[in-house]
């Protein structure tokens, strides 16, 4: 202790820190053996195929290898009038390369996402480049009319850079002019700013559902004698052991206008036969089928809490003279926020990344964004537009856990 | 506007004399049951005078904590009544009673910092903020912690979370207060700072209180009066001294202070005495208190601070004389605990204190031993 600058040593005269790593050493090999076939399958399986889909979202390859001759053309264009005769016949090889080559398609369906008329321009073009003579630039202009527009030059020139905005753009219900300025897109192509929206107050509803209908439930399972509990904890968790698909498809027996709900309301004579309820393939489907399944998330960390909570503060709370609500209010709730933190940031996350039950009961009202991922990925084929809103969906979800662990502290999440 | 009329009743009289005859809680005939098969309390009866000190005292699940709970309205009576003032409070909930409370582990609310626990129970009965201010600062110096207002349960130490929860269950002003086993998170110096603290604020507020523990030394030091619990029924209430000299069965014997035990059946009756033989075949002269006649058994309880070493040369003193051979000698500091194998029994305890004029003892000696028939309490077997 009395010469604390010299470096402590162990008895054969080690430094201490060297002796403790070593000894260290082996146990960290050991731990790092233990879960490498995890992090290899997941490396494998999960991250990288994660970052080339969303690398697409910015990734914009197709003109600058399908029109070579043509990006290097125009690079010294003034940008004022129709571009020169060698630039149309740098174009013409270019395609007639692609042509023969039979990959047009993509860069016709990237050139048609920006500006419309653009896949016929080039299709139309290449069927006829065979018989295509000089000069070029009034043989393509006869071709297609697209071709003896500025615009269309100044989108060439625009998308030969590599990477591109504008797939993140039109996520957001943007697009850039020719000129290069940001607008909104017209009217009737706007919807993914909307569909946002929609998943995230939908999924906040969820969330508010699933915490009024989870609170008394996990209030009972903390505070009910173990044997009762047990009981009720199997039926919380039995919805785990059945599949999404069929707790989703029961939904769909009992809510549609046909279905075992609608009914029995027929049959009390509270509804007529014709006013049947439409209650599923719409937003209401989509939130009584999710509450159900996502109730389980909530209850949970709420247990976990209220666990925790000895009942002697309810007791000495109602001793000290306040009513049963005041007692709960003060005492017992500010207690809990930690749980109702919990299970909420679990359930609004998983919800507004929920895929398959939306799909199934959600119909065109009650869709969420997710959705429509999956139709540009599987339908449409635009592959950068879908990882532009997987994108901007990872980062909402990223912002969320991090005031969450700011506020409430992530380690608060348990499941039981 | 207020549950309870304690909430604006005056400011504590110091040093109320505890020794008044109003009767100011009572249980009759209470019994608990909380499976319908089995009794948790039996019958337990108990007039609390107004200002005394009452302990429960027994062995955990002995009843004596749930009998607390039924005062405090978190349990209902299966039969019996529980008076307050005279009055039947069966029907009343926890709030409405105005009962003090200090828990186990103090159940102090960790999200309120000292001062918002101790002005929650101000609080919801609408007293005013200026009131609400000096009553907390009045309890807070009451149980020496001034400066702690800001801090948060957690930023306590035990004995302080303790006296912040005896200020909590006070600063209401109740006429009665309920401890169920407060010290008992406490190491044994500050358990011993908090049983003189408790008996202080006691003495000075005169309020009643009722104290469950299992520890009979806190028992003995605080208590008025002692009711010792065990399988449900009441099976003393006596105050300390007379508990600890005069134990009326062989459960308050061995559970209050230390005892010596030695088995036998009562051989002869002599008066205010009887004589008992023991199993090994000795006769001792015994003070009767639960004996049947001649012939029944008997548990001879002697406190082993009441035996004494006879030197040689001494005049008999003692009706009761034997020949004891040291098993084994303890040594306490001041006092030194000899394990003695006396009338078959081989674990007589005999304590001697650490002085001049007590000679060392060593294992495989032989003593002569005595002890008066008025120590001698022959009790039930």
């Amino acid at each position: 202790m009395s010469d604390s600058a010299a470096p402590l040593t162990t008895a054969d005269g080690v430094p201490l820190k060297v002796s403790l790593r070593r000894a260290v050493r082996r146990s960290k090999l050991k731990a790092l053996l233990l879960v490498s076939p995890l992090l290899l399958f997941l490396g494998i399986a999960f991250v990288i195929p994660i970052f080339e889909m969303l690398s697409r979202s910015v990734a914009n390859p197709e003109v600058s290898t399908h029109l070579p001759r043509t990006v290097a053309a125009l690079e010294h264009w003034d940008r004022q009038a129709l571009p020169d005769e060698p630039v149309f016949e740098a174009l013409v090889e270019d395609l007639r390369e692609g042509q023969a080559a039979r990959n047009l398609g993509l860069l016709a369906s990237r050139l048609n996402y920006e500006r419309s008329g653009m896949r016929s321009a080039i299709n139309r073009t290449a069927r006829g480049l065979g018989s295509m003579e000089p000069p070029y630039r009034e043989a393509m202009i006869d071709a297609h009319t697209r071709w003896g527009e500025l615009d269309t030059w100044k989108l060439i020139e625009r998308e030969a850079s590599p990477f591109t905005m504008t797939y993140y753009l039109s996520a957001l219900d943007r697009q850039l002019t020719p000129d290069g300025d940001i607008t909104m897109a017209p009217d009737n192509q706007q919807i993914h700013v909307s569909l946002f929206w929609r998943t995230f107050w939908m999924s906040g509803l969820i969330t508010l559902m699933t915490l009024l209908l989870g609170y008394p439930i996990a209030f009972l399972l903390a505070n009910l004698p173990l044997r009762h509990s047990n009981l009720l904890m199997i039926l919380v968790l039995l919805p785990f052991w059945t599949s999404l698909l069929v707790r989703t498809t029961t939904w769909i027996a009992i809510l549609q206008s046909q279905g075992v709900l609608n009914d029995i309301m027929v049959f009390l004579g509270v509804i007529a036969d014709e006013a049947r309820w439409q209650m599923i393939h719409n937003k209401i489907g989509t939130v009584v089928a999710m509450t159900h399944i996502l109730l389980p998330f909530m209850i949970l960390p709420l247990y976990s809490v209220m666990k925790t909570i000895p009942p002697s503060y309810m007791r000495a709370a109602r001793s000290l003279g306040g009513r049963p609500f005041l007692c709960f209010r003060r005492v017992y709730f500010p207690l809990t926020i930690p749980g109702i933190a919990a299970g909420g940031i679990l359930v609004f996350i998983l919800s507004i990344g929920y895929y398959i039950t939306p799909a199934l009961v959600g119909g065109q009202s009650g869709r969420f964004i997710t959705n429509y991922i999956a139709y540009h990925m599987q339908t449409s084929l635009n592959w950068g537009l879908a990882a532009a809103i997987a994108s901007i969906l990872l980062c909402v979800v990223v912002v969320f856990y991090l005031v969450f662990n700011r506020l409430v502290g992530v380690d608060k999440v348990k499941l039981g | 506007m207020t549950d309870t009329p304690e909430a604006e009743s005056a400011a504590p009289v110091a040093s109320v004399p505890p020794e008044t005859d109003e009767i100011f809680a009572r249980f009759t005939n209470v019994q608990k049951s909380y499976d319908g098969v089995e009794l948790v309390v039996k019958d337990f009866n108990l007039d609390i005078r107004k200002g005394e000190f009452v302990t429960l005292l027994g062995p955990s699940g002995s009843g004596k904590t749930t009998c607390l709970m039924m005062m405090a309205g978190f349990e209902t009576p299966t039969h019996g009544e529980i008076l307050l003032k005279g009055e039947p409070i069966s029907g009343l909930p926890p709030h409405k009673r105005g009962i003090g409370m200090v828990f186990q582990n103090y159940a102090l609310f960790p999200h309120m910092t000292v001062a918002e626990n101790l002005s929650f129970p101000l609080e919801v009965r609408h007293l005013s903020k200026a009131q609400i201010k000096e009553k907390v600062a009045r309890a807070l110096a009451m149980v020496r912690l001034e400066e702690f207002g800001d801090r948060r349960p957690a930023q306590l130490s035990g004995g302080q979370q303790q006296r912040v929860a005896l200020a909590r269950a006070l600063v209401f002003e109740p006429e009665l207060v309920l401890m169920d086993e407060p010290l008992g998170a406490l190491d044994k110096n500050l358990r011993e700072e908090m049983q003189y603290e408790i008996k202080r604020i006691h003495a000075s507020l005169g309020v009643t209180m009722i104290y469950v523990t299992h520890d009979q030394t806190e028992a003995l030091t605080m208590s008025d009066r002692i009711a010792v619990f065990n399988d449900g029924v009441v099976q003393q209430l006596a105050s300390p001294d007379e508990l600890y000299e005069r134990p009326e069965n062989a459960f308050v014997a061995y559970f209050i202070g230390e005892n010596n035990r030695l088995m036998g059946e009562v051989s002869e009756r002599l008066g205010d005495d009887c004589k008992v033989r023991l199993d090994s075949g000795d006769t001792v002269i015994a003070k009767p208190v639960a004996v049947g006649g001649v012939g029944s058994r008997t548990t001879l309880s002697l406190r082993p601070e009441r035996v004494s070493i006879l030197r040689e040369d001494a005049a008999e003193q003692f009706d009761n004389q034997f020949t004891a051979t040291v098993q084994e000698v303890i040594y306490l500091g001041d006092h030194l605990r000899t394990r003695l194998s006396v009338c078959g029994n081989e674990d007589f305890i005999l304590k001697t204190p650490n002085a001049q004029g007590f000679g060392v003892m060593r294992p495989g000696q032989q003593i002569q031993v005595g002890w008066s028939s008025a120590d001698c309490r022959a009790l039930d077997a």
